[in-house]
Order: C-alpha cells, then structure tokens, then sequence
C-alpha cells in the first residue's frame, strides 16, 4: 500500500462519500465541540427546518467565550458581562435543553474553555475527526485527531447529520529538530514557524509538526504549538500521538476503559506518517537556534527576539501602519516596552504547566507597581489543580489576580478588555488592532516572558528569572 | 438563498494586507444571537472613532465608496477567527463579492455558504484594481469569470459545487441531507 501521511489515514477513515469533480467529499465527524458565541444561529435554522440534533451524544457544549471571569453564583452574577452577552449564555442552555445535548454549564465543576476540556475530559482522542465553531480547535491535533474551525452554519451541518462537506486540503511537514534552550517554551517555538511561514504560509494546507523537539514536548507544549497553527494560515496541526500521549488519555472520564482502551491502544499505534510518505510541502526549523520571542506588530508573524531589533520594513505600509500602532520603533528591541496589563490564560497558554512556568518566574517577586497581571485558568479543573498545588497563593501573593476560568482577554468579549492604547503581554493567540480592547496594543509571548513582563514592568526575558 | 449569477457593480479599494475578521467586526459585537443587522457593525473600529463619528479617513466613508458592492482588498483577506459573522455583516453592510490574492480558508468557506462570492486574483489583476478605485466589474458567476471595464477578463478559481450552490440558489445542507443512507451505513459499519 502506498505509504501515507498522518493526516491521509485519519482522512481516510472518514470519507462517508468520496468527492468527485463536482462535489465535496463526506467526512464524518466524531467529536463536535460547541459554545455560546458560533452557535445560537445554527439552533435556529435547526427550529425552522424542523430538524434535530442527530448525534447529541458526539456533541459537547459548553460556555466560555462570554462568560465571566469573577464568580457565577447565580444568574444576577452574569450581568457583569452585559445584558447581550448575559442572553446569549441564557440561549445556549435553552439551545442545550431543547435538543437534549450535554452542557458543562455553570452548574458543572468541568466547565472551561472549549480547546482546554475536550482533551481534559478525555474526550479528544487520536485519529478522531473534531470540530467546533471556533479557528483553535486546531489545538486538539495535538493528540493526532484531525480537528478544525468551522462557521456557524457548518455548525449546524453537523448538529444536523454529523457530517460535513469538505475538499482534501494539501498537507505541510514542520520539521523541528534540536533543542530548546532553558526558559524557551513552545510558545516561543510557534511564533518563530509563523514568523518563518508568514499568517498565510498553511493557507490551504494542514500542518504535521515533526522532529525531536516536538516529541521531546509534553502534551500541554504540543497543544500550543498546535493551537496556532490558524496563526499561520491552517486549519489543522496534527503530532502523531505517542506513549506521552497515551498516558495523558489514560483514566480520563470519557477515554475508553478495560478492553476499549486496549482496543484502542492498538488502533491509535497505526497513527503516525508512514516511512516514504511524501508531503506537498515541508519546511525546517532548529530548536536550539531559539530564544525567546514576542511579537511587535499587529499579526502573529511580525515576531522577533526578545533582544534582537525589531526589523525595519518600514517601505511596506502595512508595515509602517503595524509599527505606528504597536508605537514600536524599528531597530530596537521590544525589551523595554513599558506594560500595563499582563494576561495570563486562553487555549494557548493557560493549562497547569503554563500556569507552573509563569508561577516559577513570579515566586518571590512582585508584579511591578502600575501593572496589572490577571491569570485565567483554562477550565475549572486546572483551577482546582493550581490551587492544590499553591500556585494561586504565589500569583496572588505577587499581587496578581487569580480568577475564573474562560477566554476572557484573549479577545474580551466578556468585559475583560484593555483600554486604548494600554500595552498588553499576553499568552493569547491574536496581537490583531483592537482584539483585546478598543485601541489596545498586545504582545504576544510565553508564560515565562509574561510573568517576567510583569515583574519589571516592560517587556522582559524571562532568563535571568529561571535557573538551570 | 437567492440565487447569484451575474454581478455587477462598483469596487472600493482596501489595500491593507491580512485584514482579519477581527477588524471586519470586532468580538464585542459576536455577543448577539441572530444574523441580521451586522451590518452596523462592519469595521466598525476602523469606521468609526472613539466618539462615535465616522472617521473620514477610512475607505468605506469616503463618498465614491456608496454603493459599492465589491470589497478589494489586499493579501490574505479574512485570517483569523472563524466566525461567520464576517460574511453576514459584509452582506448585510450590501457587498456581494470580495476580491483578493488570496483568501484565508475558513472564511471563504464562510462567505461561499452565505452568499458572498470570494474571488481571488492574480497580482497584475489585483495591482490594476488597485490603481483603478472605483471601476465597474461584470462577475459572471457561471462561467467564473471577473470582466475589467478595459475589455479584459480573467477566470478565477471556484469549487465547482460551491459555484453550483450559488448559481442555483440552494444550500449544501440539502446535499448532505440527501447522503443520509450513506451516512448510516459508515455507521454501522464502524461499529
């Protein structure tokens, strides 16, 4: 048999109808992911067809979007995020009850952000297909499932026949050999690939991260490399799952148990790119070679060293416009920046080790006077975790604020938002005009970096702060 | 869906790169639970200023830009977050086509399925658009062809049953309905 990629094996147990010149294949989907803010329009087409839900039980919903990072006690709690917001938490739950789907609502100690309990429940598995309507499901190819964002009305293809329509995209090998440096993360090694391929360097394609140092990562580095693999154009990253990520899975609520999970031990071992399979594209990236990085721009790719100059194209308005924005100069580094906010949280950067990295830089120092530091646990449970662990005493001791779990800053749809022209480090995804506030400015960077941003008071390497 | 087949209209130029769907409308306006009326919303931070008053700096509100009904803008056009309140607040804001070298992945899905026809072009198509704000474009759907008011016309790449969704007027939910006894049998036999 002609040898195949990672992402052609799960492609291809999952074609219902092959495509054709003329039409889309059929793939079926076996795990779809839901939440407040892409759905609420699918339910209605849903209502005016006259359709259900065909297979509630592969569907997953909960809240994270909107919701509030300060306690939800009862529903009067909700109207910190506004009355818009507030209806349409309320409508999710009807959505949910309606066509009898399961919601980790606010009721439920599992409640998180989408990309942070599918793994956590166990529910992402190798070679599954999964979808939701949100670009970073990317972030559940870490496992080697095939997963990908969708639009509301896909949403409701799903919701409708567990199906979608789909062309095979091409495919992308990042290959990813050395080391990396102490005090350098996969955050920092993401934001080089997309400093490397450009925001549209995966347009079309779905990625494979390979190498050694992508195997030498534990699961919550490879779910944020794989989380912005959208930054840099794709859909979809995949890592072929291995003993790291079968031991991750095992005794989770819903992996499968007893003879299921030897049954699917052995599917899952098949999960990896044949020797001899070729991709349509590939590039290469040495791990050593890295430091730690923070972009200075207005999109995922204008990244640079923490000490090296930011780069000058100021020829390129795009460029000029970034930089005037950003009020970055060409030829400096970004360490010095001063900071106002320092955000800690969202599916990139907000599971138990990101938490235990900014943590260990923060031990002992203070967030410097003027800043404010908010940590967003990725999901309830991590919250429990970090407070058993102490890591809560260490955030808040250093007078940062320790909250709810949610997407909060990454895109502030909740209230949580930076004032114009405040400058935010921030372990989100998106450094996009306007994301996290209106005339806000972001940097993107590591948990390290951002704790130690936030104890000097400007962008800062997180080095000095880590021992050997 | 009406059906779209023949398109014809004025563009307005926005030449920036990697417009990302955050800018085509903000999050803080994602928190609604319908589709309609986005249009309000559309580039509302680049439309508008802190005061609320249309900046008169922005391409959308310069005078030649009323009733244009095609966006060009630059490179890689719609990356970012997938939500499909992108296409919706375009359409509803009255563009019906949208032009660029290159089109990012979820939200040509999006746009394909509301109706909102994503055209990509070549460099030295794109470069003449640029440097004619303004000019009057025949889109023919069918045959998946832009026409330059110079007499010239290039072919631009569509998924044949996207462009066949379109030209008709239906959905693809429909299609996939159809497959429902193929469904069941990939079921069963998974199981």
């Amino acid at each position: 048999m002609k040898p195949q990629t990672l992402f052609e094996k799960v492609w291809n147990r999952h074609v219902v109808v092959p495509e054709t010149a003329d039409t889309p294949a059929v793939i079926y989907i076996d795990l779809h992911l839901i939440h407040e803010v892409t759905t609420p329009q699918a339910f209605t087409l849903l209502r005016e067809r006259g359709l259900r839900v065909r297979r509630p039980e592969l569907t997953l919903a909960t809240m994270d979007h909107s919701t509030p990072t300060t306690p939800v006690h009862t529903f009067k709690d909700l109207a910190v995020v506004g009355e818009s917001a507030a209806n349409q938490i309320l409508q999710m739950q009807k959505n949910c009850e309606e066509f009898g789907i399961d919601l980790l609502g606010f009721d439920s100690d599992q409640r998180g952000i989408v990309h942070v309990i599918g793994p956590e429940l166990g529910a992402t598995q190798p070679g599954k297909t999964i979808v939701c309507g949100d670009s970073h499901t990317s972030t559940h190819g870490a496992f080697g499932a095939l997963a990908f964002g969708i639009g509301t009305t896909e949403v409701g293809h799903v919701l409708a026949t567990q199906c979608l329509l789909q062309r095979k995209p091409r495919t992308l090998a990042v290959n990813v050999d050395g080391t990396l440096g102490t005090g350098v993360g996969a955050k920092d090694l993401i934001l080089a690939i997309i400093g490397q391929i450009g925001v549209d360097g995966g347009t079309g394609h779905v990625i494979e991260y390979r190498g050694d140092a992508i195997r030498a990562m534990d699961m919550d580095a490879r779910m944020t490399v794989c989380n912005m693999s959208i930054e840099g154009g794709a859909r979809a990253g995949m890592i072929a799952p291995d003993e790291k990520t079968f031991a991750y899975l095992e005794g989770r609520e819903r992996s499968p148990a007893g003879a299921d999970w030897d049954a699917a031990l052995a599917r899952w071992q098949d999960l990896v790119t044949d020797d001899g399979a070729s991709f349509d594209r590939s590039v290469a990236i040495d791990a050593s070679t890295l430091t730690p990085m923070v972009t200075f721009g207005t999109n995922p790719g204008m990244v640079v060293g923490i000490d090296a100059p930011v780069p000058d194209d100021t020829g390129d308005p795009n460029f000029r416009k970034a930089l005037d924005y950003m009020q970055v100069e060409a030829g400096k580094p970004m360490s010095g920046n001063a900071v106002d906010i320092v955000f800690v949280g969202s599916c990139t950067n907000s599971r138990i080790t990101d938490l235990e990295q900014a943590a260990a830089v923060l031990k002992g120092n203070r967030v410097a006077d003027g800043v404010r530091m908010m940590v967003v646990p990725g999901s309830q449970q991590i919250k429990r975790e970090a407070e058993s662990l102490g890591l809560d005493r260490v955030f808040i001791e250093a007078g940062a604020e320790w909250r709810e779990s949610g997407c909060s800053m990454c895109l502030g749809m909740n209230g949580d938002t930076a004032g114009r022209g405040q400058l935010t480090v921030s372990t989100s995804n998106r450094n996009f005009e306007g994301r996290q506030g209106i005339g806000a400015r972001t940097v993107l960077a590591s948990p390290a970096t951002a704790a130690a941003s936030a104890i000097r008071g400007h962008v800062a390497d997180p080095r000095p702060f880590i021992g050997e | 869906m009406e059906p779209v087949t023949i398109i014809r209209s004025r563009t307005v130029n926005m030449p920036a790169k990697d417009i990302d769907t955050d800018q085509i409308i903000p999050a803080r306006f994602l928190t609604t639970t319908s589709r309609e009326g986005l249009g309000d919303s559309l580039f509302y931070d680049l439309r508008f200023d802190a005061d609320g008053n249309p900046r008169p700096d922005f391409e959308l509100n310069h005078p030649d830009a009323a009733g244009a009904g095609i966006l060009v803008a630059g490179n890689n056009l719609g990356c970012g977050s997938s939500r499909e309140h992108a296409p919706w607040a375009l359409l509803d804001y009255g563009f019906r086509a949208v032009v660029s070298t290159e089109i990012a992945d979820i939200f040509r899905s999006n746009s394909l399925k509301n109706g909102l026809l994503p055209i990509v072009v070549d460099q030295a198509t794109h470069d003449w658009l640029i440097a004619n704000p303004g000019a009057e474009l025949e889109i023919d759907v069918p045959n998946s062809e832009l026409r330059l008011p110079n007499g010239k016309s290039v072919n631009y790449p569509i998924d044949a049953f996207a462009r066949y969704c379109l030209v008709e007027g239906i959905d693809q939910l429909g299609f996939l309905e159809s497959k429902l006894d193929e469904i069941l049998t990939y079921e069963e036999a998974r199981r």
